[in-house]
């Protein structure tokens, strides 16, 4: 990343990251063109995404989210986010949908510098945030356009069942498919949607490897701020396309080299040489101080080794694939399956699983102040984790996209604690 | 003699304590943090190494088998002496530092005269300041000047009509130059000696112990800074420790049965839970907003026109504490005002603030794991019985009985852990020497 470091191998890492930054940047310009090329858009959000789906129909997808956070890292969400307050939203709202608010009063401006079409259809994908539904209601008065509401039922008993799939798929052909034929003036065409699934497929299979290079000491990857680069095309728009396959099979060729090399991850300050600290890590990141944050953990030598955040798109580590002999049924079990629709036991269960299988020395929680959905339970789940597990657990706080939540005196101090807590606790030091 | 030395740059206070190479406290010295953190540091050492040399010099006294009675009052009175000969070498640095200002700005001669004339007065002072039986409202000279200062250049300013304002600015703008200057730290010999002659009876003994704790060479061997300021400190990163360990470490070793600390500081507030070791399981502390910490207090004394070390003492007299809903410092000031303009009483209102300050804290100790038997409340506000008995009563009430440990020492927690590390670093490097 740095000049100074640019041997071969961080020239690799180069390749995957360049091409991933091409993509996006291409696909917004796309977007910024449809009023040229007529193509159309449909926004919708990362959990449960039907990405392919919506492709199907040559719709493009927008993720407000994804705005947001880039927004965020570009400096924008303060301005946004002071916008939305200035027309009554409250400060405890989620910040997402402030900055997200925000941007289209300041003329809808995507990351790029470009600016993003209004929706041609709001697919509204209830998985695990009470807040989408709030957000699309606000969205629709803005932009009046239809919205399409797929309903999934949470995992309160942790499993997915016959009923709850029947009931996911029964949506997506009666309401969704409907909806996006009338968004697209197109017909739905099964075969190509396997075409796609089988590319998703391939994807996953190469994400799922990097994600789990992670295992090896030292791990070639931060799965937490690397990963969020990682999961990227994946997550966003790109799922079911020749490109996600392509990224994906670079960045696994890259990080199986770094194995090889027994490099650590490339992070803002160059590869990371001495890993002290093998971290789980709950909960999002905080984008507006993105960088600061990542160093402080650079700093101290501690390396992300898994993260519940980079499964909010999908829990691919787990098992599950998009299946193109059962087209439907596999993208509902996906909608059910995302981190942010699963019920508490079954999150400490994962990263329960985390801890042990990535060899971590602790699980640091980054509790984020404006989403509920995400941090109620969370010391719950730390508790229960440090007593299975017998790793200690941190806490930070920040936020999603509010520069005002991040306080980086405090978050360094506490993690500056958390860290030599650790290390007190491996030499078991007595008087 | 060797020591290894533990520095707390607090928000408020810097403290250090000094460690024997046996582990024994040698000395414990305070002095308010500043701007400059390296003197802060410094001074607050000084302090500790001169506490440390009154050790050593008890020692002495018991080796010339002058009995305990005797012993202590020639201590107490050296004490006094040694400190009024600071009181006037810093006040002789407050002169200095004036009279630069009065050249060199637009101050008139009638000013210049009376600031000469109120230095004058207080140097003339300082022996009742010090004298037996004496007590002072603070042990910082800033305060101890400044409010002797105020009071005699604002007699002046009425009588001769000067602005009190410009010779209150004057004072503020020394006083940092003052804090902010490196003092002369090595005249502990020249100090006692000058403090010895002012005894009413001195005697050989006591001069020969003097001599022989003043011929100690004290020779650092590690020090571990902590603190709101550590990251600022002119050590290096491995003799920097978080607070919170060092506030584990150092409620251990105060009381090695403790379970879970609180810790109340000037702007923050940390509960922690440690081990049988002291090694710390667990901790929260208060998040970007500083609401409930020490310096809400402070604020309040001010609003109140009190000082800070009798709001507690007037809080215990509450009879019916009144309910108070905001932590946040703007806003219980105003409703403070509010509560006050409703004819409620002062006592009453305090006890009110007092319990909040407390609910907050009772909220980070569940979220860090709970109270656990014993529990330690350390810090500056662990010195307030108000907060104490609020503390006290909530944790009985939430959790059942648990022992309270409060050292009256608890100031230095922090400092003592960090001096524990530097020491722990130094038997490792050094473990013959350190056996």
């Amino acid at each position: 990343m740095t000049p100074k470091t640019r041997d071969a191998a961080t020239a690799q890492k180069d390749d995957s990251q360049l091409r991933q930054k091409e993509m996006i940047a291409a696909h917004y310009s796309r977007l910024a063109r449809t009023h040229e090329t007529g193509e159309r858009s449909v926004y919708t959000f990362v959990p449960g995404n039907l990405t392919e789906l919506i492709r199907n129909f040559d719709l493009l997808p927008v993720l407000p989210e994804i705005n947001a956070l880039q927004s965020a890292m570009r400096g924008k969400s303060k301005e946004y986010i002071a916008a939305a307050e200035r027309e009554g939203h409250s400060e405890d709202v989620c910040t997402y949908v402030k900055c997200d608010v925000g941007m289209k009063r300041a003329g809808n401006v995507g990351p790029t510098g470009e600016r993003l079409p209004d929706p041609d259809l709001l697919l509204l994908s209830y998985t695990g945030c009470f807040t989408f539904m709030k957000w699309f209601e606000i969205l629709k008065r803005e932009y009046d356009c239809p919205v399409t509401m797929l309903h999934v039922p949470y995992q309160g008993e942790g499993e997915i069942t016959k009923s709850m799939r029947d009931y996911v798929v029964e949506q997506i052909k009666k309401k969704v498919i409907p909806a996006l034929e009338k968004a697209s003036g197109k017909k739905y065409d099964e075969d190509k949607l396997k075409e796609q699934l089988r590319r998703s497929a391939q994807a996953e299979d190469d994400l799922v490897a990097v994600l789990e290079s992670a295992k090896h000491k030292p791990s070639p990857i931060d799965a937490y701020f690397g990963g969020v680069y990682y999961i990227g095309p994946i997550f966003t728009a790109f799922r079911g396309t020749q490109d996600a396959v392509d990224y994906y099979r670079l960045l696994r060729a890259e990080t199986e080299e770094a194995v090889r090399a027994g490099r650590g991850p490339i992070t803002p300050s160059g590869e990371l040489k001495e890993e002290k600290y093998r971290l789980v890590v709950e909960g999002p990141p905080n984008w507006t101080n993105f960088r600061q944050f990542w160093e402080m953990f650079v700093d101290e030598g501690a390396v992300c080794v898994a993260s519940t955040y980079t499964k909010v798109g999908g829990v691919y580590d787990a098992g599950f694939r998009h299946d193109p002999d059962r087209p439907l049924e596999s993208l509902a079990e996906y909608c059910l399956g995302c981190y942010t629709n699963l019920n508490l036991p079954s999150r400490v269960e994962m990263l329960e699983r985390y801890v042990r299988e990535y060899q971590a020395d602790g699980l640091l929680i980054n509790s984020i102040k404006s989403c509920n959905s995400f941090s109620a339970g969370q010391l719950m789940i730390l508790r229960e984790i440090e007593e299975r597990t017998g790793v200690p657990g941190g806490f930070v706080e920040s936020d999603l996209v509010d520069p005002r939540y991040f306080s980086g005196a405090n978050i360094k101090n506490r993690l500056e604690s958390y860290f030599q807590m650790i290390e007190q606790k491996r030499q078991g030091v007595t008087a | 003699m060797k020591y290894c030395v533990g520095i707390d740059l607090g928000s408020t206070t810097t403290k250090a304590v000094v460690l024997g190479e046996d582990g024994r406290v040698l000395g414990r010295g305070i002095t308010n943090s500043r701007s400059n953190y390296e003197i802060a540091c410094g001074v607050a050492v000084s302090e500790a190494l001169i506490s440390a040399r009154f050790g050593l010099l008890e020692e002495a006294l018991e080796r010339e088998h002058v009995d305990a009675d005797r012993r202590h009052a020639q201590l107490e009175g050296l004490e006094r002496g040694f400190r009024e000969q600071q009181y006037r070498g810093d006040l002789g640095e407050l002169r200095r530092v004036m009279e630069g200002y009065l050249a060199a700005g637009d101050y008139g001669a009638e000013e210049r005269k009376a600031v000469d004339e109120t230095l004058a007065v207080m140097l003339e002072e300082s022996a009742r300041l010090y004298g037996e039986g004496s007590s002072r409202k603070s042990d910082f000279f800033r305060d101890l000047a400044g409010s002797r200062y105020l009071d005699l250049v604002g007699a002046f300013a009425r009588e001769r009509g000067l602005s009190y304002d410009k010779l209150v600015g004057l004072y503020d703008k020394a006083i940092l130059d003052v804090e902010n200057t490196e003092a002369d730290q090595g005249s502990f010999a020249a100090r006692i000696r000058a403090a010895l002659t002012v005894l009413p009876e001195p005697d050989a003994a006591l001069t020969r112990a003097i001599e022989r704790a003043t011929a100690v060479e004290l020779a650092k061997a590690g020090s571990v800074g902590t603190g709101y300021g550590r990251a600022t400190l002119p050590f290096a990163k491995e003799e920097i420790r978080s607070e919170i360990l060092c506030h584990g470490l150092g409620a251990h070793a105060m009381f090695p049965g403790t379970r879970t600390v609180l810790d109340i500081g000037g702007q923050d507030t940390k509960a922690i839970q440690v081990d049988e070791n002291g090694i710390v399981t667990s901790f929260q502390m208060n998040d970007r907003c500083a609401a409930g910490c020490g310096r809400y207090l402070g604020y309040i004394a001010d609003e109140m026109n009190m000082g800070l070390h009798e709001l507690g003492p007037m809080a215990c007299e509450s009879k019916r504490p009144v309910k108070i809903n905001s932590t946040c410092t703007v806003f219980a000031g105003a409703e403070l005002r509010e509560r006050l303009s409703l004819g409620e009483k002062r006592e009453d209102i305090l006890a009110g603030l007092h319990r909040a300050i407390i609910l907050r804290a009772m909220s980070l100790l569940a979220r860090s794991g709970g109270v656990h038997d014993e529990f330690t409340f350390t810090g500056g506000v662990a010195k307030n019985p108000a907060a104490t008995g609020a503390l006290a009563t909530l944790i009985e009430e939430n959790y059942g009985r648990r022992t309270l440990n409060i050292s009256p020492d608890s100031i230095y927690t922090g400092a003592l852990g960090a001096a524990m590390f530097a020491r722990r670093e130094w038997s490792r490097k050094e473990p013959v020497g350190a056996a």
